[in-house]
C-alpha cells in the first residue's frame, strides 16, 4: 500500500504554478528588488516600534538641522524628524498605492468581463470608453479629477483607482474572448453554467498571471502617481506625510538651496521602491510566460 | 490610401467628441456653481441679475441641451471668462500658453530622440559589453525617476550648486529679448524633460536593431562588403527606427506629463504650469479649456503618427 502511494508521488511532476516560482527565484533582477523592497516594506511598516520620534512630534531644539545622532536625516523647518515622516510617508504612499491597485484591478476585471461576455453592443462601448480614457495622458487626467475630488487620502486613492483601470480591462477582454472559445468552456456552458461560474472558476484563475503582474507594475506607477499629485500640492496634504508632499517642500527655494535632506531622501526613497518594484514585475512577468524556459 | 486617411481623421474628430462630453459631465460633477465661470468677477452683480444670467445661459435646463449650448459657444471660440485672473477671456489666456510648452517639448523630445537613438545603437552593437550593461542601468533608473525628481535634482546642481543656468522663467525679466537668452532658460529644464524619454528611446532601440541586425539583408549587406558602420547605418537603423517612430508618437502622453512637472518647477510659462494653477484655485473654464486643448494636441500627434506610419510601411493600408 505505502509502496504504491510512494511510487505515485515521488516522480511529481512540477506543475505550471512551481515552474514558474522556480523561474521567479532564479531571475537575478527580481531577486534584487526583493532584497531592496522587503526591507523597505518592514522598515515602514513597523518604525512605531523601534524609532523613538513620531512623524508629528515637534522637536523645537532642531529646526531646520541637518543629519545628527539625534535626528539621522535631520529636521524640518517645524521641527519635525525627517526619517519619522520619512518611514511614515512610505506608509501613506505604500496604503494609497495598494487600496488603489485593488480597486482598479476589481474594476478592470469587471470591465473586461462585461466586453468579453455582454455581447458585441457592450463590447463596443466599454472598449471605446477605454480608448477614450487611454487618449488623454493620465497625468491631465489626475489633475482634473484632483480639482473635482480635492485632497487627503481618500480622495487622492478615488482618483488614481478611476484612472489606471483601463489597460487591464483591455488585457482581461483578450484573454477571455479567446477562453471563450476553448472547448472546456464550452463543454461548462453545455452544461448549463452560468456567467458567474464561468467567470469566476475558470476566467478569474486564467487571468492570475496579467492580473498579478499588471498589480505589482501597478503599484510603482500608483506610488508615482500620488507623489506627483501631492508634489504639485493636490495629492495628501500635510501635515500627514507622504514621499511627495516631502518633495513638494523643496519647491520653496530656501528649503531646495539650504536644507536638502528634507526632500532628497524622500526622492531616494521614491525611486529604490519604485526600481524595485519593477524588477520584481518584469521577474513575475518573465516568470508566468512559458516561453522564456526557452531562452 | 485615402480612405485610410478619411477613417484615420473620423475617429480622431469622434474621439474628440466624445472627449468634451467626458470632460464637460466630470467638470458639472464638480463642486460649485457653473454659473460662476461667466460672471466677470470684477464687475459686481445682484443675485436677482445671477438668477437671469444662469436662465439665459440656459444654466436651468438639463445636461445635454447645456452641453449643446457650451459646444456651440465653445466652437466660436468662447470657453467662458477665468474665474482666477481677473474675468479673462479664457481662450487667448490659454492660446498665449501652447507656444512655450510646444518650445519646450520640442526641444525635449529633439534632445531624447538624438540621445536615445545615438545610445540604443552603441548598446546594441556592443551588445553585453560594460558599456551595454551601464547604459541599461542608467535607462532603468531613468525610467523609474518621476520627473519631478529629476527637475528638482537638475535645478539643485546645475542652478543651485554649480549656478550654470538660471533657476527659472524662460526670459531673464525685465532683459531686451534674446535667442542667447531664451536658450540659456531652455537648456535646462529640456535636457531633463529628455531624461524619461531617451531612456524609453534607448531601450526600444536597442531591441529592435538587434532584431534587425539577425534579418537576411544584413548579412547579405555584409556578406558583398559593406562596411560595418554604413551596415549599421543605412541598412539596420533605418528599419530599427520604425517601431521607435510609433514608441515616440504614443508616448506623447508621456511627455506632456513630464512638461507639466517640470513647467511648475521651472516656472516655464506653458499650459502645464497655467494647468496646475487652474486647479489649485479650481478655476474650471481655465481647466476645461486646456484639458481640451491638450486632448486635442493628443489626438493630432496621434495621427500624424499613424500617417508617418502609413506612408513609410505600406504593409499598413492592406490590413
Amino acid at each position: 500500500m505505502s509502496a504504491i502511494t510512494q511510487t505515485t508521488s515521488a516522480p511529481r511532476a512540477t506543475g505550471p504554478l512551481r515552474r514558474a516560482l522556480g523561474r521567479f527565484f532564479t531571475n537575478r533582477a527580481a531577486m534584487i528588488g526583493l532584497l531592496i523592497f522587503v526591507p523597505i516594506l518592514v522598515a515602514v511598516l513597523t518604525y512605531q516600534w523601534w524609532w523613538p520620534l513620531g512623524p508629528n512630534a515637534i522637536d523645537l531644539t532642531a529646526l531646520n538641522k541637518g543629519p545628527s545622532s539625534k535626528h539621522w536625516l535631520g529636521s524640518d523647518g517645524v521641527g519635525r524628524d525627517v526619517f519619522a515622516r520619512l518611514l511614515q510617508g512610505g506608509r501613506t504612499s505604500l496604503l494609497v498605492a495598494t487600496t488603489s491597485v485593488v480597486i482598479s484591478t476589481v474594476i478592470g476585471f469587471l470591465v473586461g468581463a462585461f466586453a468579453a461576455f455582454g455581447g458585441r453592443f457592450a463590447d463596443g462601448t466599454s472598449m471605446r470608453l477605454v480608448d477614450l480614457a487611454m487618449t488623454l495622458p493620465p497625468i491631465i487626467f489626475l489633475l482634473v479629477l484632483a480639482s473635482i475630488a480635492g485632497t487627503g487620502i481618500a480622495p487622492t486613492i478615488f482618483v488614481i483607482s478611476l484612472l489606471s483601470w483601463p489597460v487591464l480591462a483591455r488585457m482581461v477582454r483578450a484573454r477571455l474572448l479567446e477562453l471563450r472559445e476553448r472547448d472546456f468552456v464550452v463543454a461548462a456552458r453545455g452544461m448549463g453554467a452560468g456567467v458567474p461560474h464561468l467567470l469566476f472558476r475558470h476566467g478569474l484563475p486564467n487571468c492570475i498571471d496579467i492580473i498579478v503582474v499588471y498589480a505589482t507594475l501597478q503599484i510603482a506607477n500608483a506610488i508615482l502617481l500620488e507623489a506627483g499629485l501631492s508634489f504639485l500640492g493636490l495629492g495628501i496634504a500635510p501635515p500627514e506625510a507622504s514621499w511627495g508632499n516631502m518633495l513638494n517642500l523643496a519647491r520653496s527655494t530656501i528649503v531646495l538651496e539650504q536644507y536638502p535632506w528634507q526632500w532628497m531622501f524622500a526622492g531616494g526613497a521614491l525611486v529604490l521602491t519604485v526600481l524595485a518594484i519593477n524588477f520584481i514585475g518584469d521577474g513575475l512577468r518573465d516568470a508566468f510566460d512559458p516561453r522564456s524556459d526557452l531562452n | 490610401m485615402l480612405t485610410y486617411l478619411l477613417r484615420r481623421v473620423g475617429i480622431g474628430l469622434l474621439m474628440l467628441v466624445a472627449l468634451t462630453v467626458l470632460v464637460f459631465i466630470l467638470l458639472r460633477l464638480a463642486p460649485g456653481d457653473p454659473v460662476t465661470a461667466y460672471i466677470n468677477p470684477s464687475v459686481p452683480m445682484s443675485p436677482e441679475a445671477i438668477e437671469a444670467l444662469r436662465v439665459r445661459l440656459g444654466l436651468d435646463q438639463p445636461l445635454p441641451v447645456q452641453y449643446f449650448a457650451w459646444l456651440s459657444a465653445a466652437v466660436t471660440g468662447d470657453f467662458g471668462y477665468s474665474i482666477q485672473r481677473g474675468g479673462a477671456a479664457v481662450l487667448p489666456l490659454v492660446f498665449d500658453r501652447i507656444g512655450p510648452t510646444l518650445l519646450l517639448m520640442a526641444a525635449g523630445l529633439t534632445i531624447a530622440i538624438i540621445v536615445g537613438v545615438a545610445t540604443g545603437i552603441i548598446s546594441a552593437v556592443r551588445r553585453n559589453s560594460a558599456t551595454d550593461v551601464g547604459l541599461s542601468v542608467v535607462a532603468s533608473l531613468g525610467i523609474s525617476s518621476p520627473a519631478f525628481l529629476t527637475a528638482l535634482l537638475g535645478l539643485y546642481f546645475f542652478a543651485v550648486q554649480l549656478r550654470i543656468a538660471p533657476s527659472g522663467g524662460m526670459l531673464t525679466p525685465g532683459a531686451p529679448f534674446s535667442i542667447g537668452d531664451l536658450l540659456a532658460h531652455l537648456i535646462l529644464p529640456a535636457s531633463l524633460l529628455a531624461i524619461g524619454h531617451a531612456a524609453l528611446i534607448m531601450r526600444y532601440m536597442r531591441s529592435s536593431l538587434l532584431e534587425v541586425l539577425n534579418q537576411d539583408y544584413v548579412r547579405t549587406a555584409r556578406a558583398k562588403g559593406v562596411k560595418e558602420f554604413w551596415v549599421i547605418v543605412k541598412h539596420a537603423t533605418r528599419n530599427a527606427l520604425l517601431p521607435v517612430i510609433t514608441l515616440i508618437g504614443s508616448t506623447i502622453g508621456v511627455a506632456i506629463g513630464g512638461a507639466i512637472f517640470l513647467e511648475s518647477v521651472f516656472n516655464w510659462p506653458g499650459m502645464g504650469l497655467l494647468l496646475v494653477n487652474a486647479v489649485n484655485a479650481r478655476d474650471y473654464p481655465v481647466i476645461m479649456c486646456a484639458t481640451l486643448v491638450i486632448g486635442a494636441c493628443v489626438i493630432l500627434v496621434n495621427l500624424l503618427t499613424d500617417i508617418t506610419y502609413a506612408a513609410v510601411d505600406p504593409r499598413i493600408q492592406v490590413s
